[in-house]
């Protein structure tokens, strides 16, 4: 009679455990990141640690500011590089090889039914594995580090039923703007997010990426999709075994409510400055001048994100005025769009293709905003002053519109094109 | 654990991003930190601050970023309680593990107004107002003792030294 979160967070605590209970639990995996691994240190020199619980557990990504772009960064960077020597901890993650979501995603790190927490809160992307990802501030990553352990309160499961199928030129992350356009961007809090329904089962890896992506921008502690037959031929591919029965729900599953949402009655829609529930058509926003085009993060920097938006740039050029930036969200992912020749119709089309990496999204470099500036980003946040720049404006649109208001100079339905 | 403030009020959906810039996330130094608490919000923060404790909020405090500067940053910067109408669970946990209380409750956020006073007993779920007496739903023990111990690693620090006396 669990959710699947209560039946991870059950294996992790050791005992049966239910919505409301406040439980100490053993984490599969406990990463960080760049912009937090300074902070972890710094702690753990305060407190006199030696020793780290499980070296063999943990993981850093350096993603956030990479390459470092300023003195402070690059010390950051050389100082956890020199602590993951002395530690031991070998899943360490260079500039380069992309955001810690995609890569322990595309790697094969994490599984179904695992736990995992990163010092990152778009780590609920990892859902889409059946996985229970959470995010976790320095403190907390700084203390499961040296005990192996934490708190956490057992959610209650929302179940979003999907059914329909998306429209062409219609994204998985428009559905995550109907949902959000629907039930608001508090809808969530504290709260998991199971997906189910005909449709979620015609939903690839990547869509299902995106849609726990956004989950914490819903508020969510947890986002995921049960293991089923994507999820086994995901891992099939990779060659790695999985425990299929592990990232799956209980068949009389207590919810606390459930949420439908008609993927075959979604427009392309965007985000307004400076909300992720300020939702509009993109119809209806069309001629809004844009200066800069993101397509890249966590969110929407797969390969497919890319194909979508080298589908509309080919033959076609960036519009005067407007620089486009293309960060694909790994190693990985650019190796293979180079394969594809997406790379050459970016470059062709005017667009510049960055570093894998968060990129963009967090304000921290690679396309930090000028004021009065406009941005299209196919990334997951624009509140006030997200990328580096209070003065700013950022909507958050699909991969497609993305490349179409690039295209435009102002934001385009991509059905248009 | 009894707390006593002059009260700040922000409104709904104050993100991470507005309480603590993320061109700061490298900053590990406390103080430092608090000279850019609330910056986000505009020209005057965080010397806004200055003179209150007792930081009240609408809905969905804290949203967005993992950062835990969010919560230090207010902690640094003299913030000796939140109270929101709700927060993001990342906040929320944040201000506990690093030792700051929080109060979720409607009732009581929406009963506060700029500088007024208010005492809350922590333990107990109660609160006094401009002579009203409010209930709220309390931590658990094992949170509250984290907050009263000043966190996690206010606790680890502890740990450890027992464990390496001769």
């Amino acid at each position: 009679m669990t959710t699947l979160a209560e039946k991870i967070l059950s294996r992790a605590a050791g005992e049966r455990v239910s919505a409301g209970q406040y439980v100490e639990v053993s984490p599969d995996w406990c990463f960080t990141v760049d912009d937090t691994i300074g902070l972890i240190m710094k702690y753990h020199e305060e407190v006199g640690l030696r020793r780290l619980a499980a070296p063999e557990r943990l993981g850093i990504f350096y993603d956030h500011f990479a390459p470092a772009d300023n003195r402070d960064h690059a010390s950051d960077h050389s100082a956890g590089r020199a602590y993951a020597r002395r530690h031991g901890i070998t899943h360490f993650y260079e500039i380069g090889q992309g955001i810690s979501h995609q890569v322990c995603v595309e790697r094969g790190l994490v599984r179904p039914g695992q736990l995992v927490f990163n010092s990152d809160s778009h780590t609920t992307t990892l859902g889409a594995v059946a996985c229970f990802g959470t995010g976790l501030g320095a403190a907390e990553t700084a203390y499961v580090w040296a005990t192996g352990r934490i708190w956490v309160r057992v959610p209650a499961t929302i179940r979003v039923v999907l059914t329909g199928t998306l429209g062409p030129g219609v994204d998985a992350k428009d559905a995550c703007l109907a949902l959000l356009r629907t039930h608001g961007s508090r809808v969530a809090t504290y709260r998991a997010i199971e997906f189910h329904g005909e449709s979620a089962a015609s939903l690839n890896m990547a869509s299902r990426l995106t849609l726990c992506n956004m989950g914490v921008e819903m508020g969510a502690k947890a986002a995921l999709f049960p293991a089923d037959s994507v999820t086994a031929a995901y891992f099939g591919q990779l060659g790695i075994p999985i425990d299929m029965e592990a990232g799956r729900p209980e068949s009389d599953a207590v919810y606390e409510r459930e949420i439908r949402l008609d993927l075959g009655g979604i427009e392309p829609l965007a985000a307004r400055p400076h909300a992720v529930d300020n939702i509009g058509s993109v119809q209806e926003l069309e001629g809004t001048v844009i200066h800069q085009a993101f397509l890249g993060s966590c969110t929407n920097g797969r390969l497919q994100d890319l194909r979508a938006a080298a589908a509309i740039l080919s033959g076609r050029h960036v519009a005067p005025g407007v620089r486009m930036i293309v960060t694909p969200a790994s190693s990985q992912v650019l190796a293979a769009a180079l394969r594809e020749g997406l790379i050459e119709i970016f470059t062709a089309a005017g667009a510049v293709v960055t570093t894998p990496g968060c990129g963009a999204c967090a304000g921290l470099h690679l396309g930090v905003l000028g004021d009065g500036e406009v941005c299209i980003a196919s990334s997951s946040r624009n509140f006030r002053g997200r990328m580096g720049n209070p003065n700013a404006a950022v909507y958050l649109a699909s991969p497609a519109t993305v490349a179409a208001s690039a295209v435009i100079g102002r934001i385009t339905d991509p059905r248009s094109l | 654990m009894n707390i006593t403030g002059k009260a700040l009020l922000l409104g709904d959906d104050v993100s991470s991003d507005l309480i603590y810039p993320g061109r700061y996330l490298t900053v590990t130094d406390r103080a430092e930190q608090a000279r850019h608490a609330l910056e986000g919000l505009g020209a005057g923060w965080p010397e806004r601050l200055r003179g209150y404790t007792v930081l009240g909020a609408g809905w969905n405090l804290g949203c967005g970023s993992s950062r835990e500067q969010a919560a230090t940053a207010l902690l640094a910067a003299g913030v000796k309680l939140v109270i929101a109408r709700s927060m993001s669970r990342l906040f929320m946990r944040n201000s506990i593990n690093n030792g700051l209380p929080v109060i979720e409750s409607d009732e009581l956020a929406s009963a506060l107004t700029d500088g007024v006073t208010l005492s809350a007993d922590l333990a107990r779920g109660v609160a006094q107002l401009e002579g009203r007496t409010f209930h709220f739903e309390r931590l658990p023990q094992a949170l509250l003792e984290i907050v009263r111990d000043g966190g996690l690693l206010a606790r680890l620090r502890r740990t450890l030294a027992l464990e390496t006396r001769p």
